[in-house]
């Protein structure tokens, strides 16, 4: 077997030089009844080939954004990631190295976990951020958390408008905390209350910008409401690209910012592995949760980096740690931070700037046709539309068409009657003209 | 002939410092060739971003040549022996990572229409059915992040357990010897924790553990192979006594590896086991992550598994996102680590059943290997045999005033990443030892002799200001921790603050 | 110093003029090493006799530190926060953490004075 270098005649010389006659002996604590059950289901080893073949037929069976026009966001957007990217993150010592718990032979992924967190830091607009976390709905979980832990408070304020599976996944960490969650009404538009809602219990208020129909809004008046009774202000990010563009929560007085980074570098993967940003303000550095690294000197002096504040971890902390999270997401941090890195300064705002003119245009073709008229009145690269007629069939008769044309409100927010008309669409560098125009015709065509 | 040389360049050979991206910043360079942007109206209304970013700028060449240069001061698997008790550091297949990056798997949208997915559904699908079957449990919940929020999940479906039979139990039993993760998850639940001591063999304490059982106890969070590196022998019986007071087991998987294809943990009474992708089924360790934890439940448990699922219905494959009933929630967004169950199942098929097994084997034949051939310099904590890993305690070093932390720094100098040191807390001076099924029977040998003399040459006390200050032939020293901790600086801030437009 | 108390948990208390002043000893600091971090308790924060009042930080470690006595934080030593290896260089004195109004004077009945804490120390090692 090609991964297990052991011949059979090592295995017997290893044997001998335990002193064990058959490698069952080593397993002689297990119970016998159940060691050596069988597993007949499950077939024998296989070659590369047969493998590889195996999952060419699981290719097959799917429709890839490479070969379809994408219009789908909600969440994960459909970017192109630069050769260099994922030429560099499968480097061995990248790709097959542990967490840095030995800083002087993990330089490497430390230098660059600290050129991440000044990254998302500089992005966020905030003073500093961790060294990753699971993905953007995990970090707002954690963001919850830790306004507990810094207000003491009881209670948190989720807007309507958060993505569905941010707001699900917040509610199952907090579900055994003696904390509460206020989840609001998902309507379009307006504040929704949000302001007036925030008392002496609350801990934090939780809104995405640009939200979940993509509406981008200034969010200042929002941040001093929760100033103003001690709360704090959580401000989730699920397309990351967008901060190259807008204003980041960072200047419109967010304390904790979380999101999503999947947009630069990281591949869709149906989903995951994704990577989660945190940022938050300095002085709640040490409430934080997730590994950070920290620049320090070495024996003669010289800079270099170590993992820091470990004194939060649940190595340490046990049943008081700050999180239970013991990784961060690695190799998908060092994807977003060499993206990062080709785009530099001129590289982010442009394709933030392709971006959103590109779905600009795309909401100008799409708002020309009878019936469909724009929801969203700022957007980045993101909007919703009512389209007249529900919205999930069209969806199932687009991608009939061989054309990935948005997320229906209906599967994020199933049982909301209002939502039923409501279209999802976003616009990536990625979508051409000619994309639209496709999109515009098979519209057209659904309709007739 | 022994000549000293101090560079010009600063630079040994190929051995060479590298700034900061930031530090090498050019305005107007870039890495990207971007198209243009299509001609239509601004909609971001006031809320343009005011003043720059503050990215520094950097041509493709660059790019390459820095992260290539960071790379190198990284030990990694492909380099060598990376014996990390309770890590399983093992050879990470390419053949997987190129699977991961089929057009058609690597580039799937998590929220297509599931009529243009049932190939990743049922790659999903398929991964599930290996999990169950090697591990003879009723289902699996495949979204958990990594093993820490799978042990998250199975805590609670364990208190969604109880609470659905309208009984909240207060407390979880966990073995002084888990992993730090295993209290942080029980107190995440809501529970207090108990610890059970360990036996003078590194065992659950049968007495201790029989006296902390009662009606409140809402189960036990217990590693099998435990992190000493040791079968629990009295597993059954464990199981029975803690369903007996009405609590449930959880059994942090982490170790499956050296069990995988021999035993299945459904068969020992377990209840809920996560099992990290990343240690037993090979998916990389990318320098701290990505991790993938699905959860495998009994029967018992298994309706309170968390969405979302895959079903199968009239053939085809079908998302269940949502569902009324007394259900864990989202563990996280969308479906779970899909790109590292490509890489596991991909690992699962290329063993089959027998070769998994041969794992399993391997590793634990290694590790007792490494313990036989170590055992008169450093002796085994506990009697063995071991499983997959082997643990040795500070015992050996006594009186040479070389700590085990000494010895690990000065293994970086020979050439091998260092074993886990100072886990499991219980043994002083810990060094666990964890070699893997992937290394030769020679590699072994000369990581033996290394051991070996090392702990020789503390004994003999002429090496001692040596290994105080190991590693000496690093990229960098022994770093100052506390300097790091005391006054952190966790950003690269510019030396001179740079004009910004006024907001 | 002759009216400083010490618990078995290594924390001083010393009161002069209505209000105590608590610390960790001399003996603590050397075992815990390098303090990186002191979380103080907030001026006006209640605290309970044997809850926890406050978390000292060293690099591999994270020890609670328990209140002495009840009361009412009236003071914290801010110096810590800036300088933390003040508890190392001075746990007695200018490494002290809080100061607070105690409820009952009854509470330090029990605890150890300087000689009885070295006795007690001595034991230990």
């Amino acid at each position: 077997m090609r991964y297990l270098p052991q011949t059979p005649d090592d295995r017997a010389a290893m044997l001998s030089a335990i002193g064990v006659g058959s490698i069952d002996e080593l397993f002689r604590d297990v119970p016998a009844a159940v060691l050596n059950a069988p597993i007949d289901s499950l077939p024998d080893h296989q070659g590369e080939m047969a493998v590889e073949r195996h999952f060419q037929g699981f290719a097959r069976e799917n429709l890839s954004p490479a070969s379809a026009p994408c219009f789908i966001g909600a969440g994960a957007y459909h970017h192109h990631v630069p050769a260099t990217v994922d030429h560099l993150i499968q480097r061995s010592e990248f790709l097959t190295s542990y967490t840095p718990y030995q800083p002087e032979i993990s330089q490497g992924t430390l230098q660059y976990l600290f050129e991440f967190q000044t990254q998302v830091a500089l992005l966020t607009g905030m003073d500093v951020a961790n060294a990753s976390m699971y993905d953007g709905a995990t970090a707002t979980s954690e963001a919850v958390l830790m306004a507990h832990r810094i207000t003491k408070r009881k209670k948190s304020i989720i807007s309507g408008r958060l993505h569905p599976h941010y707001r699900e996944t917040t509610e199952t960490l907090l579900r055994f905390t003696p904390y509460d969650l206020e989840v609001r009404d998902p309507v379009i538009g307006g504040q929704g209350g949000l302001a007036d809602a925030i008392d002496k219990d609350t801990a934090c208020v939780v809104v995405q910008n640009p939200d979940v129909f993509g509406e981008f809004k200034d969010l200042t008046d929002l941040a001093e409401a929760c100033h103003a009774q001690g709360a704090l202000l959580v401000v989730a990010v699920t397309e990351v690209v967008s901060l190259g563009l807008v204003t980041p929560p960072g200047a419109m007085g967010a304390d904790i910012v979380t999101a999503e980074g999947q947009s630069l570098g990281v591949p869709l993967s149906f989903g995951g592995p994704h990577v989660g940003l945190f940022a938050c303000r300095q002085k709640y550095v040490r409430q934080m949760p997730g590994r950070l690294a920290g620049e320090t000197l070495d024996a003669d002096g010289k800079r270099g980096y170590v993992l820091t504040l470990n004194a939060r971890e649940q190595h340490i902390r046990r049943e008081k740690a700050t999180s239970n999270i013991c990784t961060n997401a690695g190799l998908c941090a060092l994807a977003f931070c060499i993206h990062v890195t080709l785009l530099g300064e001129a590289g982010m705002t442009g394709l933030a700037e392709v971006n959103h003119r590109t779905a600009s245009l795309l909401a100008e073709r799409l708002t020309a046709l009878p019936d469909v008229k724009l929801l969203t009145e700022h957007f980045f690269n993101e909007f919703a539309l009512d389209i007249g007629r529900p919205a999930a069939p069209v969806v199932e008769a687009l991608a009939a068409l061989g054309i990935l044309g948005g997320v229906p409100a209906s599967r994020l927010f199933p049982g909301e009657p209002s939502l039923e008309n409501v279209l999802i669409l976003a616009a990536t560098e990625t979508v051409s003209e000619a994309d639209i125009d496709r999109l515009v015709g098979a519209l057209q065509e659904i309709s007739a | 002939m022994n000549i000293e040389r101090t560079t010009i360049s600063g630079a040994r050979g190929l051995d060479r410092d590298e700034p900061l991206s930031f530090e090498q910043d050019a305005p107007g360079r870039t890495g990207v060739d971007l198209p243009a942007a299509p001609d239509a109206p601004d909609r971001l209304g006031s809320l343009r971003r005011q003043g720059g970013i503050g990215l520094p700028g950097l041509a493709e060449p660059q790019v390459v040549r820095h992260f290539v240069r960071l790379s190198r001061m990284n030990y990694a698997i492909d380099y060598g022996l990376y014996p990390l008790g309770s890590c399983t550091m093992k050879h990470n297949p390419r053949l997987n990572e190129r699977l991961a990056r089929l057009p058609g798997i690597g580039d799937v949208h998590p929220m297509q229409p599931t009529s243009t997915t049932q190939g990743v559904l049922r790659l999903m699908s398929e991964l599930a059915h290996w999990l169950t079957e090697l591990t003879g449990m009723a289902t699996v919940a495949m979204t958990p992040g990594a093993g820490a929020q799978g042990e998250m999940c199975g805590m609670m479906a364990i208190r969604a357990a109880h609470e659905a039979r309208g009984e909240p139990r207060k407390r979880v039993l966990v073995p002084e010897s888990a992993h730090g993760t295993n209290p942080a998850t029980a107190a995440i639940c809501g529970y207090e924790v108990d610890s059970i001591p360990a036996t003078a063999d590194g065992r659950v304490d049968m007495a201790a553990f029989e006296a902390k059982l009662g009606p409140d106890v809402a189960g036990l969070m217990l590693t099998n192979p435990n992190t000493c590196g040791l079968f629990e022998r009295d597993i059954i019986r464990i199981a029975e006594l803690i369903h007996g007071v009405g609590g449930y087991f959880y059994c942090d998987g982490a170790n499956f590896n050296a069990i995988v294809g021999k035993v299945r943990p459904g068969d020992l009474g377990i209840d809920a086991m996560h099992i990290n992708l990343h240690k037993t089924f090979s998916t990389p360790h990318g320098g701290g992550g990505p991790g993938s934890g699905p959860v495998v439940f009994s029967e018992a448990l298994a309706p309170y598994a968390p969405l979302p699922k895959v079903v199968q219905r009239d053939g085809r494959y079908e998302l269940v996102e949502q569902e009324d009933g007394p259900r864990v929630g989202r563990m996280k967004g969308f479906h779970g680590q899909f790109g590292m169950f490509v890489r596991a199942l991909a690992y699962m098929q290329s063993h089959g059943r027998d070769g998994l097994k041969q794992v399993a084997e391997d590793a634990v034949l290694n590790a007792n290997y490494v313990m036989e051939k170590l055992k008169d310099l450093l002796p085994p904590a506990y009697p063995g045999p071991c499983m997959h890993e082997v643990l040795v305690s500070d015992r050996g070093l006594d009186g040479t005033g070389v700590e085990t932390m000494d010895l690990a720094k000065a293994l970086i100098d020979e050439g091998y990443h260092p074993m886990t040191v100072y886990f499991p807390l219980i043994v002083h001076g810990a060094m666990l030892i964890e070699p893997t099924e992937t290394e030769t029977r020679e590699t072994l040998d000369s990581f033996i002799g290394v051991m070996r003399g090392l702990v020789e040459q503390a004994r003999a006390g002429e090496e001692t200001a040596y290994f105080k200050a190991a590693p000496v032939m690093t990229p960098r020293r022994r770093l100052d921790e506390t300097l790091a901790a005391r006054k952190p600086v966790l950003r690269w801030v510019p030396e001179a603050p740079v004009a910004e437009a006024a907001e | 110093m002759s009216d400083r108390k010490y618990t078995k948990d290594h924390e001083w208390i010393e009161v002069s003029g209505g209000e105590a002043t608590i610390g960790i000893s001399d003996y603590a600091q050397d075992q815990l090493g390098d303090v990186v971090y002191v979380d103080l308790p907030d001026v006006g924060q209640q605290v309970e006799k044997g809850a926890e009042a406050a978390v000292i930080e060293s690099v591999k470690a994270a020890s609670e530190v328990y209140a002495p006595a009840s009361g009412e934080v009236t003071a914290r030593n801010d110096a810590l926060d800036d300088n933390p290896a003040l508890v190392n260089e001075s746990a007695e004195s200018d490494g002290w953490f809080y100061r607070m109004k105690l409820s009952n004077m009854s509470d330090l009945d029990g605890l150890m004075d300087a000689e009885a804490y070295a006795a007690f120390v001595e034991a230990l090692d």
